[in-house]
Parts: structure tokens; C-alpha cells; sequence
């Protein structure tokens, strides 16, 4: 394990930097000075950590409303992320995308889907896309528990099946659709369970165990990468904030809120990296200190980074 | 040089596109299955043999394979979907409509949609929900570009021009053009093959057509009603009544160019629209001419459509839903003499 001290060091760094981020983008938000609404992730920082660790640069992820993290881990920088969340030309999409609409083709991140299971068959399309042209890549596809009820996850993971496409279907199961248990809208709970009855693999993981998660989303891709895919890889984990602006989550019961934040995925990781023996917590906290400068800086560039003209509403609409 | 119909025009040009760029696939229910009919329609049949692998048979799926063709695109594939009938759209429009249309300008210029999605239209003998006329719906949607295909001609130079083009465009084809041929054949057909010619050719995604040139009104119409323009020009045409008839063609972006320049010379428009009345295109194309054109006009705009009523089975009701030539004959006449 030890030979794995900067890997490990650097996903300890992209948990810390996308809690920190949510963190601070809620003080903006709250405190008005940042525009728009926000779907934050914290508390759910290993999944998005831990598959996009497994996936190769040029590999491709789609995302949801609820897509900080995944942009994240993925390799988009602070400052593209926080010019965007500020409306700002320099944005990742300009300005023209938002909170919710975060992406880097570049960076192998489509724009954020915000319709629940967009992304699923659009994902399927991709992957099909990849072995048309028999080219190694896979694509990741992150959804949460909700998605599942909705006739495009049906939809695409069927055609995912049959055609054995390169995808790993991602579900971040945080039990909660918006404010809606998933007890209540699903008879059989177990995500993982579907991918048997459409003729492929499926596997529930920890997700709040960023090792646990990186080695099945690992697998998942060497798999999709052998022509064995799809991969359905249900992440359990739990969202600490609202589903969106000022929702203070009355509707999580508080033992399992208790529950779930004992279980919180950074602090776990810290404990396992300090047993290590070669990791200190003066480590720890050079690298909370190294995320809390960079997402100042970026908060300061943000605020004053070019705003749109108005000539560039009316551009970019057909290539 | 080569006299083909709509079906076999678009099955030569898909052909000739998928020869020339192996980004070209297709993809649909039944359009590719051995001993079956080449899509509702017959337009790509004989393709899964000639192209192996390229004519993808999709579930009984509208959502998702558009959602499929949208993400090849976005991954430099060049998809045509293949919707069985114009009505399964409203299954399949959150991928076209929030996926699609939007990819581009939400990723701030940097995503391209590539995608060809053709669907055919028109009240023929099939009940409400095989016969909507669906343009409408999709022209209002930014994002994409909406075509209706009138003739052979156009149809394999429009389908090459949107296979071509890097943005979602929606080719709306009517099931009386085709020409299918056999079991596939449409009751009331109407003609609609051209000359084709051997050459390469294509026809741009955003022009209107003149169809006949005249002096004392324009008729404009697209698809079928295309032809049913024609024949009433020639009714009228035996009246003293010289009728300019324009197929419009490009539903979105509308051609107001070449309807202004007819509008210059007639001064009174007809505008026909198979569909219902009520936020039909010919609606858009009215207010449009208002201000575009307003100047020209010296009669006010007359519409004719279908009632506000989904379209009906009995062949008594259905001829009387849709617009005919008696009909529009009958507004260009009081028309004209205004």
C-alpha cells in the first residue's frame, strides 16, 4: 500500500478540493454574490473520485444537475468551474451553462445533463460511438437513485445490453430523489439487482470508501475496455445538503443523517492514509491549506473575469 | 440521369453518404432486418447488406436510440435516425429538444450535434396517431433545423446537405410522397419522383423553391399540400388567375427572402398547412411576413388548414380534414378578386 502514496495523496486532494469547493460555492450562493442555483455534492465526494480515477484522460463521463464533483474529478479546473458558476466568458461553457450544465469536451465531460436519465441513453450513444470506430474508450454515466424510475434509464441501459457497449452506468444511490425516499418509489431497493435482468453485471459498492469504489470502477472499465461491458456499479452514499438552494433536508431522519455522517468519506480516508505510517496529518493539512488558497485565488478571479456582451447572446446556437 | 421517388432517392443518397464518410450510420426500428421491409417506408432497404454493421435495428425504443444518435454525434459519428412515424417524436423530443438543440450553445460553442433525424407525416388512413403533422412542434425549438421534403430531388440533396451539416436537423418527409413500392404502397399516393441526376449534388438546408411563377397571389405550402398548391395553380391558371406557388421547403429558418420577392409581385399570399389551424407554422409564417413583407401585402394573409381536431379514420372525415385543392382553389379566387 505504501508504494501508492502519492496516488493516494492525490485522491485524498480531489475529496478535500470538491468538499471544499461545494463548501465555499454554498457561502457564495448564501451570500449573493454568485448567480443561479446550485445541486451540491458533499458527502458524496468518493464516488465521483474514485471511478473518475479508474477512467484514462480521453475516456468520457456524463454528468447530471448535480455535477461539481464529477467536473472535479475529472480534471476541470477550479477556475474554469467558478468563472462559469459567475456567469463569466471564461467559464468552461461561457457563461451559457451553469451550475448545472458543467462540461469540458476537452477534458472528456460532457456538459452536465439535467434531465433526470438524459444522460443514460446519450452515454449508450457515445459508447456505440467508441466501438463503431474501435476506439479503446469508455464512457462513465452518472445518475442517481432516481434516475432509475425513469423510462431512459429502461431505454438506454436495455441497448447498452444488447450491443455490449463500453459504459459504466454510475449510480450514486444517496436514497433521496429530490426529497422522495427511495423506499417509497422502489419496491426492490437494490439498484445493482436490475443489471441481471437485462443480461449483465451489476455490483453495489460502498460509495463512501474511495479505494472500494476506484477498484470496482476499475474493474468495470477493463471490462467495458474487453468488449464485456456494460457495467452497472451502484455507489451508496449520502447527500449532506439540500437537493438545491436553501433546502435544509427535514425529510432525512436524523439517526440516519447521524449514521451517514460517521461515515463521512473524507474523514474515513484520512483515518486509513494516517495508518499508513508514512502519512502524517501535518500532510493532511498542507493539503486543506493548498485547496483553501487555490479556491480563493479562484473565487477572486472569478469576480472580476470578463461578463458577456450582449452580442453574445444570439451566438452559438448551430456550429 | 435517372427518374426515382422519394424512397428511393433517400436510399441512394444515404447510400452514396455512407460510401463517402464512414462516419455515416443509421440508426431505427426495422429499418436493417433481413426479409423485412427496409423502415416503414422502404427507404432503406438493401442497405444492411450492402453496409454490414451500419444499419443499427434499435428496441421498439423512440427515446432512446435518439438519445443513442445524439451521443454518437457528439462523438464524431454522423447518425441518421429513422423515426417509423412522425407521432413517435413526442417519445423521443426530450433528446431532440434538450439534448440536441441545446448541446451547443450550453457547452458555449464547443460541442457539435451532427445528426440527421428524418420522420414521416400526414393523415393517411391510419387514425389520429399515425398522422400528425409534426413540424410544428420542433420549428420554435432553437438548436435545430427543420426541412420538409416535396420531390425526389430535394429529398436526396436535403438528406445529403443534413448529413453533411454539423448541426441536428429534422427532415419531414409525407407518407403519400414516397413512392414505396409493394406491400408498402400508400392508398392515394401522389407523385413525387423527379429526375435525378448521376453527379453529386446537394440542395441547401434554408431556401424556399418556387414552384411556378405567377403574378396575382402566392401560394405557399410544403409537403403535400406542395402539390395540392400545383394543382389548384392550374385550376386557377384557367381562370385568368396566375398563382405563384412556393414550396417553402425550410420550416426553420423560414426563407422570408424569396416569399418577400414573390410577395413584391402578387401582393396576397395564401399560406396551406396540413394540420391543425391553431400554432401551426402557418401561423409563424404568417407574423412573419407582417414583418418582414407587410409592405407588399394589399390583402390580408389567408390561411388554410385542418381544423383544430385530431385527424380522424373515416376516409368521409379524413379527406375532409385535410386541405384540398377545392379548398385552396377557393381562397386564392376570393383572394385574388379582393
Amino acid at each position: 500500500m505504501k508504494t501508492d502514496r502519492a496516488f493516494h495523496l492525490k485522491l485524498y486532494e480531489q475529496l478535500v478540493l470538491i468538499r471544499e469547493f461545494e463548501e465555499r460555492v454554498k457561502f457564495l450562493f448564501l451570500e449573493g454574490t454568485m448567480p443561479g442555483t446550485i445541486h451540491q455534492c458533499q458527502g458524496q465526494e468518493a464516488t465521483a473520485v474514485g471511478v473518475c480515477a479508474a477512467l484514462r484522460p480521453d475516456d468520457f463521463i456524463t454528468s447530471t444537475f448535480r455535477g461539481h464533483g464529477h467536473a472535479l474529478a475529472k480534471g476541470l479546473s477550479v477556475q474554469e468551474m467558478l468563472d462559469e458558476l459567475f456567469g463569466a466568458t471564461t467559464g468552461c461553457c461561457k457563461g451559457k451553462g451553469g451550475s448545472m450544465h458543467m462540461g469540458n469536451m476537452d477534458k472528456g465531460m460532457v456538459p452536465g445533463i439535467a434531465i433526470v436519465a438524459g444522460g443514460i441513453p446519450l452515454a449508450a450513444g457515445m459508447a456505440l460511438a467508441f466501438k463503431l470506430q474501435r476506439r479503446p474508450q469508455v464512457v462513465a454515466c452518472f445518475f442517481g437513485d432516481g434516475a432509475v424510475a425513469e423510462g431512459a434509464f429502461h431505454e438506454g441501459v436495455n441497448m447498452a445490453a444488447i450491443w455490449d457497449l463500453p459504459v459504466i452506468l454510475v449510480c450514486e444511490n444517496n436514497l433521496y430523489g429530490a426529497s422522495t425516499r427511495i423506499d417509497k418509489v422502489m419496491k426492490n431497493p437494490r439498484v445493482s439487482d436490475r443489471a441481471a435482468s437485462y443480461g449483465f453485471r451489476g455490483e453495489t459498492v460502498d460509495g463512501n470508501d474511495v479505494l472500494a469504489v476506484y477498484a470496482a470502477a476499475q474493474r468495470a472499465a477493463e471490462e467495458c475496455r474487453a468488449g464485456k461491458g456494460p457495467v452497472l456499479l451502484e455507489l451508496l452514499t449520502y447527500r449532506r445538503t439540500g437537493h438545491s438552494r436553501r433546502d435544509a433536508c427535514h425529510y432525512q431522519a436524523k439517526d440516519e443523517r447521524e449514521a451517514w455522517f460517521a461515515r463521512d468519506p473524507i474523514e474515513r480516508f484520512a483515518v486509513q492514509l494516517l495508518d499508513r505510517g508514512d502519512v502524517s496529518q501535518a500532510d493532511l493539512d498542507a493539503i486543506k491549506a493548498d485547496v483553501d488558497r487555490q479556491i480563493t485565488a479562484g473565487v477572486e478571479n472569478a469576480k472580476r473575469a470578463p461578463q458577456p456582451t450582449l452580442a453574445d447572446l444570439t451566438t452559438d446556437v448551430f456550429a | 440521369m435517372k427518374r426515382q421517388g422519394i424512397a428511393e432517392a433517400l436510399r441512394d443518397g444515404i447510400a452514396e453518404e455512407m460510401t463517402r464518410d464512414p462516419a455515416v450510420f443509421c440508426i431505427g426500428e426495422d429499418i436493417g432486418v433481413p426479409g423485412g421491409w427496409g423502415g416503414a417506408f422502404t427507404v432503406t432497404l438493401g442497405l444492411a447488406e450492402k453496409f454490414p454493421g451500419r444499419i443499427i435495428d434499435t428496441p421498439i425504443a423512440e427515446l432512446g436510440f435518439t438519445g443513442m444518435a445524439v451521443g454518437a454525434a457528439m462523438m464524431g459519428m454522423r447518425p441518421i435516425a429513422d423515426m417509423q412515424y412522425g407521432d413517435f417524436l413526442f417519445l423521443a423530443s426530450d433528446q431532440l429538444i434538450n439534448n440536441a438543440a441545446k448541446m451547443r450553445y450550453m457547452s458555449g460553442g464547443t460541442v457539435k450535434v451532427p445528426m440527421v433525424m428524418r420522420a414521416p407525416i400526414g393523415a393517411t388512413g391510419r387514425g389520429s396517431q399515425h398522422a400528425q403533422s409534426m413540424e410544428r412542434y420542433f420549428t420554435g425549438v432553437p438548436g435545430l433545423k427543420v426541412v420538409a421534403v416535396s420531390n425526389a430531388y430535394d429529398a436526396k440533396g436535403i438528406l445529403k446537405a443534413a448529413v453533411r451539416d454539423d448541426n441536428p436537423v429534422m427532415i419531414f418527409e409525407h407518407k403519400l410522397l414516397y413512392g414505396s413500392k409493394g406491400a408498402r404502397a400508400e392508398p392515394g399516393a401522389v407523385d413525387a419522383t423527379s429526375e435525378i441526376p448521376d453527379a453529386d449534388y446537394t440542395v441547401p438546408l434554408d431556401q424556399a423553391a418556387v414552384r411556378r411563377e405567377g403574378q396575382h397571389v402566392t401560394i405557399l405550402g410544403w409537403l403535400l399540400m406542395t402539390h395540392y398548391a400545383m394543382a389548384a395553380a392550374t385550376i386557377l391558371a384557367a381562370e385568368g388567375i396566375e398563382a405563384e406557388v412556393i414550396d417553402v421547403r425550410s420550416l426553420s429558418p423560414i426563407d422570408y427572402a424569396t416569399i418577400g420577392a414573390s410577395l413584391r409581385k402578387t401582393g396576397r399570399v395564401v399560406i396551406v398547412e396540413e394540420g391543425p389551424k391553431t400554432g401551426g407554422v402557418s401561423a409563424e409564417i404568417a407574423a412573419g411576413i407582417m414583418e418582414h413583407c407587410a409592405d407588399s401585402l394589399m390583402a390580408p394573409v389567408v390561411r388554410v388548414a385542418s381544423p383544430d381536431v385530431p385527424v380522424p379514420f373515416t376516409p368521409i372525415l379524413e379527406n375532409a380534414y385535410r386541405p384540398d385543392v377545392s379548398r385552396i382553389v377557393e381562397a386564392a379566387r376570393r383572394l385574388a378578386q379582393t
